[in-house]
């Protein structure tokens, strides 16, 4: 008995929190991902950085399987989804409720915010916790108020997603992530469908978030973001990861002549 | 009133929402299964639903109404002879729902996989990506809001069945029609007749209409009014 429970936990508590290897995936003849490898640590807040048509957002769709991987392998606190090609090449689960189980885990904020359109804000950071988790609906409220009140939005509680604003939805986006209570969150470009003057609201929630030891990995466009925010960058460039480091050193000192060029060309944007 | 005919027109009426609300109920049953089958990954299920709809929808209902008739009668006493059974006479009310029903399902499965197209990808995928199932996404996400998209073409559909089952009167179904037109045989008042169900089927379409508007506001609930 003794000796069952101390080996079990040293999987667990040794692994990182979401660990993805040679992840492939092609459209067609193109191959978009040329066998990337991300292991995001507990806490660690990882920044994608690329241009468009790097790979980035595939990628990290990769990561809760809403697109499917040719190759590679996922694994969420060391334990692995089992993955079996299906008719099209393309790996899927072998068993959906493990899917799911991980998706329960890994909460994704979209860069269309993607809020459910007939229900409110309340009700739509209710759905999953009351569906998936299986949350009694007065505990699934008062987790939902907690996390409306926390990204500041908990006045537009019963406003439908229509009647508010870019900003506002993207952030009870993030809420209805946040209630999940999950291991680790995915974010696809959340500003990058925002007009300028509300991309501001969501990145402070973003740094907050991260400030509170969340596991983020963060697809971006928002290099002041990537730079003060993350603990570490990773430059994509056509589906191969060309750089991983530091902020400081990989923003102030690029290695490749691509990343160079890159940084050149978002700071002239 | 009608020359006495009044009560015998009415009970007719009750026959014709009787064929109609039944015809509705099981043209659902085939639109849904329909749309289900157009919008599925099998490539064999895209297909048959695809003849269906398209097959059905480019004939005249009248025909496509004798054809079943007929056919179904032929083929279920082949089908009793082949067991021993005697003639089997087909009841023209189950044959006419059933047929109604039929031909609708296919008008309906095309409202219905375009209510569901309607629907933002997006939505759909924070469903998966938030581990509902298959099931909990088809029901609390595309449900709801294909009913509201679906309510326009799903009135038109109501309002043209309504009325299509005046046909069911050729079958030897005693409704509203085949009521009227005994009635105006032994008067020889056929204006009078057809002019006054004539008003019954619009009174039944208004009301229809009324109560679709009211459901669908009640379904738009959420969605930005376009104002004019």
């Amino acid at each position: 008995m003794a000796i069952a429970t101390t080996v079990a936990p040293q999987t667990s508590t040794t692994a990182p929190a979401l660990e993805a290897e040679g992840v492939r995936k092609s459209f067609g003849a193109v191959e978009v991902l040329k066998g990337v490898s991300v292991a995001a640590g507990s806490g660690d807040v990882i920044a994608m950085i690329g241009s468009s048509g790097s790979g980035k957002s595939t990628f990290l769709r990769c990561l809760n399987l809403l697109e499917r991987p040719s190759a590679g392998r996922i694994l969420l606190g060391g334990e692995e989804l089992a993955l079996q090609p299906g008719g099209d090449g393309s790996l899927g689960p072998r068993d959906p409720a493990q899917l799911q189980r991980f998706r329960s885990r890994i909460a994704m904020v979209f860069q269309q915010f993607n809020l459910w359109a007939h229900m409110t804000a309340l009700q739509n950071v209710m759905e999953a916790p009351v569906q998936v988790l299986g949350l009694g609906k007065a505990e699934a409220r008062d987790r939902a108020l907690r996390y409306l009140e926390r990204v500041g939005v908990a006045h537009r509680k019963d406003a439908y997603p229509a009647h508010l604003s870019g900003g506002e939805q993207q952030r009870v986006a993030i809420a209805r992530a946040l209630a999940m209570e999950p291991d680790v969150m995915l974010f696809d470009e959340p500003t990058s469908a925002l007009d300028p003057e509300l991309v501001g609201e969501v990145l402070r929630v973003m740094r907050s978030l991260a400030e509170e030891g969340r596991t983020m990995i963060v697809v971006t466009h928002e290099m002041s973001f990537a730079r003060d925010v993350s603990n570490r960058v990773l430059f994509l460039h056509q589906g191969v990861l060309e750089e991983d480091g530091a902020p400081d050193d990989l923003l102030r000192h690029p290695r490749s002549e691509r990343l160079r060029t890159f940084l050149a060309s978002t700071l002239h944007a | 009133m009608l020359y006495g005919y009044l009560p015998a027109v009415l009970e007719g009426l009750v026959t014709t929402l009787k064929v109609s609300a039944l015809s509705l109920a099981i043209a659902c049953v085939f639109g849904l299964v329909g749309a289900a089958a157009r919008l599925s990954e099998s490539r064999i299920a895209r297909l048959l639903a695809g003849v269906y709809t398209t097959l059905i929808r480019g004939l005249p209902e009248l025909v496509l109404m004798l054809m079943i008739f007929y056919g179904g009668q032929m083929g279920v006493n082949a089908l009793s002879d082949r067991l021993g059974g005697g003639y089997v006479d087909i009841d023209p009310f189950v044959a006419g729902t059933a047929t109604l029903g039929f031909i609708f399902g296919a008008y309906l499965t095309e409202t219905f996989r375009g209510a569901i197209l309607a629907i933002p990808k997006g939505q759909i995928e924070a469903g998966h990506a938030f581990g509902l199932t298959r099931l909990q996404v088809a029901r609390r996400i595309v449900a709801p809001q294909m009913v509201r998209h679906a309510i326009p073409g799903f009135a038109n559909n109501w309002l043209v069945m309504v009325k299509a089952t005046a046909l069911v009167s050729v079958i030897g179904l005693d409704d509203m029609m085949h009521r009227a037109g005994l009635a105006s045989a032994s008067t020889r008042q056929p204006f009078t007749f057809y002019a006054a169900i004539a008003c019954i089927y619009l009174a039944v379409t208004t009301v229809s209409l009324l109560a679709l508007h009211v459901l669908e506001k009640r379904f738009s609930l959420g969605v930005r009014r376009v104002d004019f």
